[in-house]
Order: C-alpha cells, then sequence, then structure tokens
C-alpha cells in the first residue's frame, strides 16, 4: 500500500519538524546565546532553550503556531510513486494534524471558514522540481504567522543598484521583522519580477543556517547585511540584544536589463523545517534536517 | 531568579502603576485569550464574553488545545501572537472591558500607549514561541467562549501560575519600550547603510 506508507513517511516527518528545531538552527541559537552579553536578552534565551527542552520532553510542538504548511518537492523523474504524491501530502497533513496535535491554521478564501483540518484550496502548498533519478527528496516549512507578516517583494529600478536591494532588506527587518520573534533567518530573493524573488526569497530561507553561498559576491553581500543587521542589536524577541539575525542567505536568478526585484523572507528563532530522503520503492527513508 | 515579581488577579490601579517599562513581572489568576476575532466582536458588535474581564488580564495567543473526552479541556501549546494587529481595537478593547494587563508579542502602538495611560493599563510581551513553558504554566482550562471562531481564535479562560516571565512594554505613563528601542534602532539602520552601501555596488562597471 505505498499510500499508506507515503502518508506515513510524511506525517513522520511533519511530527519531528513541529517538536524539534533542524540542527542547524538550535546550533546557531546555541551560538548566539553563548556570545550574548546583555542581560535581558540572556534571560529570553534561557526561556528559548527551556522551552525546547520542554517541547521535547512533553513531545508538543515547540510554538503553539504550527503554521501553513508548504512543501518543497525535488522529484526524481522516475521516482515511482508521484501520482499520489499530492494526495499523500494531504492526508499525512490531517493525520498530523490530529495525532502530533498541529494547530488548526488553514481557513478557506472568503469563507474565512477555518477547516479544521490544515488542508484547504492549495493548502498544503506545494512546488515541484523534477531531478534526475528516482529518489524523492521533500523539504517542509511551516510557515507561521508572525514569521510571515514581514515576508514582501519589490520590483526596483536597476539604476537603484543592489544599494537598493541592501535598503530594502534593513527596512523590512527594522520595520516588521521585530515583532517575528528574532533573532531571524533572512532569506533574500534577487530576480525578474515580483514573484520570482519572493519565491526564490523562499529558497534562501530553506538553506541551511550557516552555509555559505556558492557565489563569491552574493557569499559577501550576505556576510555585510548580516554583520550591518546585527550592528542594531534587535535582540532576541526584539527585547535588544548584541546580535540580531541567525543568517542572511541570498538566492538569485538572471533578471531583465530594465528590473532589479528583490524579496524578502524571514523566519523566526523557531525556524521549523524538515528535510527528507524517500528512497523509491518507500523502503527506506532519512530524515536529514535532525540529529 | 530569587525574587520574582507576581501579580494576582484581579488587579487594582495600586498594583501596576508603579511598574515601568523593562520590569519583568508574573501573573497569577485568571487569563483569557482573545486576539482578531474576539477584539472586533467586542468593539464592533459590542458583544461581550460572559466572563468579566474588569481587573483581569487578555492573552492575544491562539493556542492548541486537546479536548480528553469527558474530562475538558487540555492546554498543548500557548504562545503570544503579534499584537500589533490589535492595534485599531486595543484602546477601545481596554476602554469598554476594563482589562488591566494585555499580554502579547512585539510592540504596539500609540493608541494602545494613550489608553494604557488614561485607563491604568499594561501591555506586556511573554516572550514569542515559548509556547509549551506558557502551556505548563496553565493551571487549568476553566471555559470557553466564542467557539464559532475556532480553536485559535476562540476565547479561552485559563487559571495561570506564575505566568511568564512578562516583559512590560508599555506602562501606566504610556511610555512605549518598542517604540522607544524602535527610535534606537533607526538610528543604527541608518548607520549601518552608510557604512554598508558603498560596498555593494556591484555594477557591469
Ligand atoms: S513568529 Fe515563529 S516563534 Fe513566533 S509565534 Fe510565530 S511561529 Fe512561533
Amino acid at each position: 500500500m505505498p499510500h499508506k506508507k507515503l502518508e506515513s513517511i510524511i506525517s513522520s516527518l511533519l511530527e519531528v519538524t513541529a517538536i524539534k528545531l533542524p540542527t542547524d538552527v538550535y546550533a546557531s541559537l546555541q551560538k548566539m546565546r553563548a556570545e550574548e552579553t546583555q542581560t535581558l536578552a540572556c534571560e529570553l534565551y534561557s526561556c528559548i532553550f527551556d522551552n525546547l527542552d520542554k517541547a521535547e520532553l512533553l513531545h508538543r510542538p515547540l510554538c503553539q503556531d504550527t503554521g501553513v504548511l508548504q512543501f518543497f518537492i525535488r522529484a526524481g523523474a522516475h521516482f515511482p510513486h508521484l501520482d499520489i504524491l499530492e494526495e499523500s501530502i494531504f492526508t499525512a497533513t490531517k493525520l498530523a494534524t490530529e495525532s502530533v496535535p498541529l494547530r488548526h491554521n488553514t481557513v478557506e478564501c472568503f469563507t474565512e471558514k477555518n477547516t479544521g483540518n490544515n488542508t484547504g484550496k492549495l493548502s498544503p502548498w506545494i512546488e515541484w522540481e523534477i531531478i534526475p533519478g528516482d529518489d524523492l527528496h521533500i523539504d517542509v516549512y511551516m510557515a507561521g504567522g508572525g514569521c510571515s507578516l514581514p515576508g514582501r517583494s519589490k520590483v526596483l529600478m536597476p539604476l537603484e543598484g543592489y544599494e537598493g536591494v541592501a535598503k530594502f532588506v534593513f527596512d523590512t527587518i527594522v520595520d516588521w521583522g521585530v515583532n517575528a520573534c528574532p533573532p531571524l533567518v533572512v532569506g533574500v530573493g534577487i530576480g525578474t519580477c515580483a514573484a520570482t524573488a519572493a519565491i526564490l526569497s523562499k529558497k534562501a530561507l530553506l538553506r541551511k543556517v550557516g552555509s555559505v553561498n556558492a557565489n563569491p559576491q552574493a557569499a559577501d553581500m550576505e556576510r555585510m547585511i548580516k554583520e550591518g543587521l546585527d550592528s542594531i542589536g534587535i535582540g532576541p524577541l526584539g527585547l535588544t540584544g548584541t546580535k540580531s539575525v541567525q543568517c542572511v542567505n541570498i538566492e538569485f536568478a538572471g533578471h531583465h536589463p530594465a528590473t532589479l526585484a528583490v524579496g524578502v523572507t524571514v523566519g523566526c528563532w523557531a525556524t521549523r523545517r524538515g528535510s527528507i530522503d524517500i528512497s523509491a520503492d518507500l523502503a527506506s527513508y532519512a530524515i536529514t534536517s535532525h540529529s | 531568579m530569587t525574587d520574582k515579581q507576581i501579580i494576582t488577579t484581579p488587579i487594582s490601579n495600586e498594583d501596576i502603576s508603579n511598574l515601568k517599562i523593562g520590569d519583568v513581572i508574573y501573573l497569577t489568576g485568571m487569563l483569557a485569550t482573545c486576539r482578531d476575532d474576539g477584539h472586533r466582536r467586542v468593539v464592533e458588535s459590542n458583544r461581550f464574553p460572559d466572563f468579566d474581564l474588569k481587573g483581569m488580564s487578555i492573552l492575544h495567543a491562539g493556542p492548541i488545545v486537546k479536548t480528553i473526552p469527558g474530562a475538558g479541556y487540555e492546554m498543548i501549546s500557548i504562545g503570544p501572537t503579534t499584537s500589533r494587529r490589535m492595534e485599531a481595537y486595543e484602546s477601545e478593547f481596554i476602554e469598554k472591558t476594563g482589562v488591566k494587563i494585555v499580554i502579547g508579542k512585539g510592540g504596539m502602538g500609540a493608541k494602545t500607549a494613550a489608553a494604557c495611560k488614561a485607563f491604568n493599563a499594561l501591555h506586556c510581551v511573554f516572550p514569542g514561541g515559548c509556547a509549551v513553558t506558557a502551556a505548563t504554566e496553565v493551571e487549568e482550562i476553566v471555559g470557553l467562549e466564542w467557539a464559532d471562531f475556532g480553536m485559535p481564535e476562540a476565547f479561552w479562560i485559563m487559571r495561570v501560575k506564575n505566568f511568564g516571565p512578562l516583559i512590560v512594554s508599555i506602562d501606566t505613563k504610556g511610555h512605549n519600550l518598542f517604540e522607544l528601542n524602535k527610535i534606537e534602532f533607526e538610528k543604527k539602520k541608518e548607520l549601518a547603510l552608510k557604512n554598508l552601501l558603498p560596498h555593494v555596488h556591484y555594477s557591469h562597471g
């Protein structure tokens, strides 16, 4: 029964993702805690880690907002269960909503009624990428409300340049990021239009905290924006501290010469993303995001 | 922390009038969740929950609650939600209900600060996302109203013990911690950009 098998694999990924932080995010918070010197900020880091311990001990979602689920799929072109994957994701979402439990978040548009099981029209959101091979990789992201609020994208005039890009990032973080449970993971996308810049900024958020951009100029810009944001001292939960953000990740696509679009998507201290590799026969799988 | 400052409901003006922004307190007594829909119902429709909020406290939060058949509800996870969403309604909400402590996450604006001053109330923040800790500080869910809003938006009435830490973000004088921080952040942002911009002039040359 491939249906049942896939559903249970995906729902176990959702369970881990809701209860534990991915290894990279946990390590980055530990580092920030160790480097923090201000009293209130230190106390807030203690609250965060106390909460993480309790979540694991009591086996409960570490934040009450388990988000609207977003799946980023990289499926091998020869993965044999492509036809049932979407349905399995929807069923797994319903199962995990009951069993973990996840908060009932998804509301249908216009009626604004909560569906009570975290599924609805195009919800969970699914992005597909087809890659060579026959196995399946899934990244899931729990898009909380507070951390989704700051997100935005804008098409700049090319002459506004990367200065305009940097300014847009700083304005977004200082205006709205403070309320999004910092220290934030900052995803920046650069492309042709508002939509591509936005999706790239989400993909940037899915990249590990501490990973270095393969493009040296992008890597430089990531580092410089991070240092600049840190010098503002937003601190944990926006109550001031010695640093501001966990990381700044930039993803980009070749763009139209007449536009330079920028998107910003942020994740909170509780950035919950889970990654899993599943074999073609569904006999083995590995959750790679959590240790 | 040895000397926790604990505020107990019902809350009098004297209990909170000396508290200043940045102070850390804990709450014991009754606390009800109320967020977007609840605020709209009170302010726009003039409908009030049966539970009297006078001298009480509310939490901007949408919890995860488990129904235990035959035994009521269990609080699984409850953390504050972004208070700024309630800014348009909060001052009227404070005036109409007599609520004394509004708890949420992130700051609130000038309208709420004015209401805190006028009606002797506080806005406090609970560390955002620390929802399991908060749930373990809930002793019991004693009531549920406005269940028609769905689980996150409903009005859950809880008895809490040493609920916190709560950081005072608006005090009864109307001082506003987040607004003050924001001014600092803006200044530092301008400086950071001034230093950064010359280094990101990537171009074809
Ligand atoms: S911003 Fe993140 S940590 Fe804060 S309440 Fe939302 S999901 Fe939880």
